[in-house]
C-alpha cells in the first residue's frame, strides 16, 4: 500500500496523519507539497490533513481546493482512488466538489476544541470496517467551521445511500442531522471534522482513532 | 475598470455570525433589529475596458472561487 499526505501552507496535522498511517498501515507516506502538480505513481490513498491552509482566507479550504495539487487529488479520486480528509481536509474536499455540502461557522460561534463521542453510522466503508455500526468512539475536535450544511434533499440522499460515516452523540457545532463525516458515492472518499489521527496513542488523547487507520489497512493492504 | 462583488449567504442558510451581531446590537441598546446577515465585499481592479466581458469574467471567478454557490449567492457590479 502506498499513501501520500498533502501539505499546504498552514497545515498542522500533516505529521500526525503521517505518523498514524505509518503506525497502523505499515507504510511510510510520501509528503506532497501543494505546489507539486502531480502525485507520486502507484498511490492507494491520499490524506488531506487538518490545519488552517492559506490562513483560512476567503473560506476555509477554498484556496487549497484550487491549488495545483488538488486538481491531481480530484483526478485521483475520480479514477477510484481513496482519499481521507480530516477537519480542514474535509473543508478542502467539500470546496473541491469531491464531497457534497459545505462547512460553515459553528452555530455557537466559538472555536470548539475537546474530545467528542461519535456514533459509527456505517461500518460499510474502507475507513470504518474495523468498527461495528453503532460503536461510539471518542475523537478530539478542534474547529471553528465544522457546521455541516446541506439541503434537506441532500441529507435524505446521504441517509438513503448510507453515506453518513460518523454522527456526533452530542452535536458540538450545529451540523445538520448531527453529521460528523460523510462518504462519497463510491465510498472511497471520507471527509470528517473530528481527528482520528489525534487519537492513536494512549498517551495522547486515547486510541479510538486507530480504528479508522486499521480499517484502511484492512481494506487496502489486504487488497 | 473595477468590479465590486457582493457575496451573501443564500436565504434560508442560517448565519451564526449575523445572529451574534444582532445580539450584540441588542445589548448595546439598539432595539428593533429583527435580523442581521453578514456577507463579504470583494473589489477587483481589472485590466480590460469592456464592461460586458468583465462582467462575464467576474461571474466565472465567482462560480469558480469567490463564492461557494452551495451556500452563497453573489452579485457583480462593474464601476
Amino acid at each position: 500500500m502506498r499513501a501520500a499526505v498533502i501539505v499546504f501552507p498552514g497545515s498542522n496535522c500533516d505529521r500526525d496523519l503521517a505518523a498514524a498511517f505509518r503506525e497502523l498501515t505499515g507504510t511510510d507516506p510520501v509528503m506532497v507539497w501543494h505546489k507539486d502538480t502531480s502525485l507520486p505513481a502507484g498511490l492507494d490513498i491520499i490524506g488531506v490533513p487538518g490545519g488552517f491552509s492559506f490562513g483560512d482566507y476567503l473560506r476555509c479550504g477554498a484556496i487549497a481546493a484550487r491549488s495545483p495539487i488538488c486538481r491531481a487529488v480530484v483526478e485521483f479520486a475520480n479514477r477510484g482512488g481513496h482519499v481521507l480528509g480530516i477537519c480542514n481536509g474535509f473543508q478542502v474536499l467539500t470546496e473541491s466538489g469531491l464531497l457534497p455540502g459545505a462547512l460553515m461557522r459553528n452555530s455557537g460561534i466559538r472555536f470548539v476544541c475537546k474530545p467528542v463521542a461519535l456514533t459509527v453510522a456505517t461500518s460499510a466503508s474502507p475507513f470504518t470496517n474495523a468498527f461495528s455500526t453503532g460503536d461510539t468512539p471518542v475523537f478530539p475536535v478542534a474547529h471553528h467551521d465544522g457546521n455541516y450544511t446541506a439541503s434537506p434533499e441532500l441529507v435524505a440522499q446521504l441517509r438513503d445511500e448510507d453515506r453518513v460515516a460518523f454522527r456526533y452523540v452530542d452535536n458540538p457545532n450545529g451540523s445538520v442531522d448531527d453529521i460528523a463525516g460523510i462518504l462519497s458515492e463510491n465510498r472511497r472518499v471520507l471527509g470528517l471534522m473530528p481527528h482520528p489521527e489525534r487519537a492513536v496513542d494512549a498517551a495522547l488523547g486515547g486510541t479510538d482513532g486507530r480504528g479508522v487507520f486499521a480499517s484502511v489497512a484492512q481494506a487496502l493492504v489486504a487488497a | 475598470m473595477r468590479a465590486i462583488v457582493h457575496v451573501m449567504l443564500k436565504p434560508g442558510v442560517l448565519d451564526p455570525q449575523g445572529e451574534a451581531v444582532r445580539h450584540a446590537l441588542g445589548s448595546l441598546g439598539f432595539d428593533g433589529v429583527n435580523g442581521v446577515r453578514q456577507g463579504k465585499v470583494i473589489e477587483l481592479e481589472l485590466a480590460g475596458d469592456d464592461p460586458k466581458t468583465a462582467e462575464a469574467q467576474v461571474a466565472e471567478m465567482c462560480e469558480k472561487l469567490l463564492a461557494n454557490t452551495v451556500i452563497e449567492s453573489y452579485r457583480v457590479e462593474i464601476v
